[in-house]
């Protein structure tokens, strides 16, 4: 293992990460869902990702590895996915081959409960919105993850 | 089937292909065997709903989609007439069958730990390039482009060593290409205000005689043919084709150039218009120069190669130059004809010549046709396709090659252009003198090697392919078609 892979102790970048890592996280959240509508996907998932890669800066490559595998963050890549396609798709299945993809009010089972435009905000809120924000955490990490083990897996 | 499941067929190509696509990233932790069988299934799927959407659009008109609801021009509409649907029953039927060969070669050539990935870009592919055929948007066609693209980029570099550098100069190239197109496509959007093709086509009437609407033209037509290896921007292309590994040259040359030579030709006739062509494009009429010489110079590379992939890769450069020389003269129904029959009976061909070589790459690793000596007598089945596939790129009747050049010629004559036909003649010998020196080497010499046939999995497409290029050979022939090759002329004229 490479001399600088390890991870050195300092009292102050330690303690200042430990304290900004939840708030640095909340904030990404509120970007991905905070808005009533659609935006933020995007700016969320690199926030979070900021978040992790800070982890990783902090107390080592090899403890953000532990703490997110290699097979998870592939999952994540595609997991976001899924959200965004499989709701788009969900709008086409729910209403029998009627309705268009991405037309999000004919799911029909939050369209009963606040109705078509409503139902449109709250999908794109929570459901594409993550998905978007899930795909890039997961693709940036694996961006800085090919970045940082780069020499490592050359030798 | 009732028609508005058929309608729901474009987009569920397009976002079941992606999904599965990254389906094949995850199954791929648990399982590496599986993936194959995802693209396979994907792809047979697919081909089934293009094959239905095909029917609907030639029973009951075209279909129009509204992405989310939304109505055009605000929204991405999907539109597929008969031009977009052939086209798509084209390239899908080729990925399946690019599929069901693509296993054991891909078993040999690739490292099993690189599976999962390969096959979720070769279905990123073929969904990327199904999108490119489906759209009626344009800039949800640079988007698709990108996605179909930067899949290929990827695949050309699998093999490693030298093919990393045919992938970056393909990179490069076909960066530059999308940026001309994307510039061109902003420019369209500063003067008229929509990307959505049909609503363009009606705002640009009035505006053919501004200039940024002619640059724009001109950025188009040249990102699109850096895309489709138009010469002389083909510089990419061979090395791409020669490097990569036999399953993804076999879907390149037959998915990929035919998804954007169809792009080519729906931005130029479907967007612009023929009034716009003869009008206010007087380079237009230098299309068939650059095209004849395309055929000729192209055909004296191709003349030159000892590599038969990077022969093979110099021959499509001469078939898509047929296709711009059937569309150059567009006055001509059947040189129009000729063109678009061409995407059908090239990809064919092409697709059988690649897989046979292929075959014989996987059996015996050859890939200098100086050493075919023999070969012929050890694996009789490929060596015919291979001849089959050769026979019909020079344009011996029955097969389609030939179709294409008929066509081409009644197109010359009937605008009485005899030097087209004369290129046309020449284009046909010179094919001639560079497969011979193939065929004389594959069934004229002798010696002892010990290859044996391909598997069945390879041999079975090869034979397919080889069979359909005499099979629809003699259907167009027939001339029960000519009903539906009228209707794809009318769709861009």
């Amino acid at each position: 293992m490479k001399e600088y892979y390890k991870y050195k102790r300092d009292i102050i970048v330690d303690t200042t990460s430990r304290k900004m890592l939840p708030i640095v996280l909340a904030f990404g959240l509120y970007t991905m869902i905070g808005s009533k509508g659609a935006g933020g996907g995007f700016q969320g998932g690199c926030i979070v990702a900021a978040a992790y890669i800070l982890h990783a800066l902090v107390f080592g490559f090899i403890e953000g590895r532990r703490k997110m595998p290699e097979s998870w963050n592939t999952f994540f890549m595609s997991f976001g996915l899924y959200l965004y396609c499989g709701c788009g798709l969900l709008s086409i299945f729910a209403s029998l081959l009627v309705a268009e993809f991405l037309n999000y009010s004919a799911f029909w089972p939050i369209t009963q409960l606040v109705g078509p435009h409503e139902a449109r905000a709250v999908q794109i809120e929570f459901i594409i919105e993550v998905g978007i924000g899930v795909t890039v955490f997961a693709s940036f990490v694996s961006m800085f993850y090919d970045l940082a083990w780069k020499d490592e897996e050359e030798d | 089937m009732n028609d508005i499941a058929v309608h729901q067929f474009p987009v569920l190509i397009v976002t079941t292909g992606v999904f599965s696509a990254l389906t094949i990233l995850v199954v791929g932790l648990f399982n590496r065997k599986l993936c194959y069988y995802i693209v396979l299934f994907t792809t047979t799927f697919h081909f089934v709903l293009s094959i239905l959407t095909l029917n609907h659009v030639l029973t009951k008109g075209r279909i129009q989609y509204w992405l989310g609801g939304w109505r055009p021009p605000w929204g991405i509409e999907y539109v597929v007439d008969e031009l977009n649907a052939y086209v798509l029953v084209v390239i899908l039927f080729l990925s399946f069958l690019g599929i069901v060969y693509s296993k054991r070669s891909v078993e040999k050539e690739i490292d099993e730990r690189k599976h999962p990935t390969f096959y979720t870009l070769m279905q990123l592919l073929i969904a990327g390039c199904c999108g490119v055929v489906v759209t009626g948007d344009v800039f949800n066609l640079f988007v698709l482009a990108e996605v179909a693209s930067l899949s290929t980029y990827a695949l050309v570099a699998v093999a490693g060593g030298r093919a990393l550098r045919a992938s970056y100069n393909y990179l490069i190239l076909g960066s530059l290409g999308i940026c001309f197109y994307l510039l061109g496509i902003g420019f369209l959007y500063a003067v008229t205000g929509t990307l959505n093709m049909i609503d363009m086509k009606i705002l640009l009437q009035n505006l053919y005689y501004n200039k940024m609407v002619q640059v724009a033209f001109v950025l188009v037509l040249v990102g699109l043919g850096i895309k489709a290896a138009v010469f002389p921007l083909h510089t990419w292309q061979p090395d791409a084709y020669t490097y990569a590994p036999s399953a993804v040259t076999l879907i390149m040359s037959t998915v990929v150039a035919k998804a954007f030579i169809y792009a080519l030709i729906r931005l130029v006739f479907s967007v612009f218009t023929i009034d716009f062509l003869k009008i206010y494009v007087d380079a237009w009429s230098l299309i068939p120069v650059i095209s004849a010489v395309a055929i000729v110079v192209a055909s004296i590379l191709a003349y030159r190669q000892n590599d038969i992939k990077r022969m093979l890769a110099y021959s499509s450069v001469v078939n898509i130059a047929y296709i711009t020389l059937g569309i150059s003269y567009f006055t001509s129904h059947w040189s129009l004809s000729g063109a678009l029959v061409n995407i059908l009976n090239h990809a064919i061909a092409k697709g059988c010549a690649f897989a046979a070589v292929g075959a014989i790459i996987y059996k015996t690793g050859i890939k200098d046709i100086r050493n075919y000596a023999g070969l012929a007598k050890k694996m009789p089945y490929t060596s015919a396709a291979l001849l089959i596939a050769m026979l019909s790129l020079i344009g011996l009747p029955p097969s389609v090659g030939f179709v294409t050049k008929f066509y081409l010629a009644i197109g010359s004559l009937e605008v009485q252009n005899y030097l087209m036909l004369a290129i046309i003649l020449l284009g046909t010998l010179l094919t001639l003198a560079y497969f011979l020196k193939v065929i004389e080497e594959l069934y004229f010499k002798h010696s002892e090697n010990n290859a044996e046939e391909a598997p069945l999995s390879m041999l079975a497409p090869t034979m397919f392919l080889a069979i359909l290029c005499l099979a629809f050979g003699v259907y167009w022939l027939t001339g029960i078609p000519l009903d539906f090759v009228e209707k794809l002329v009318t769709v861009i004229r």
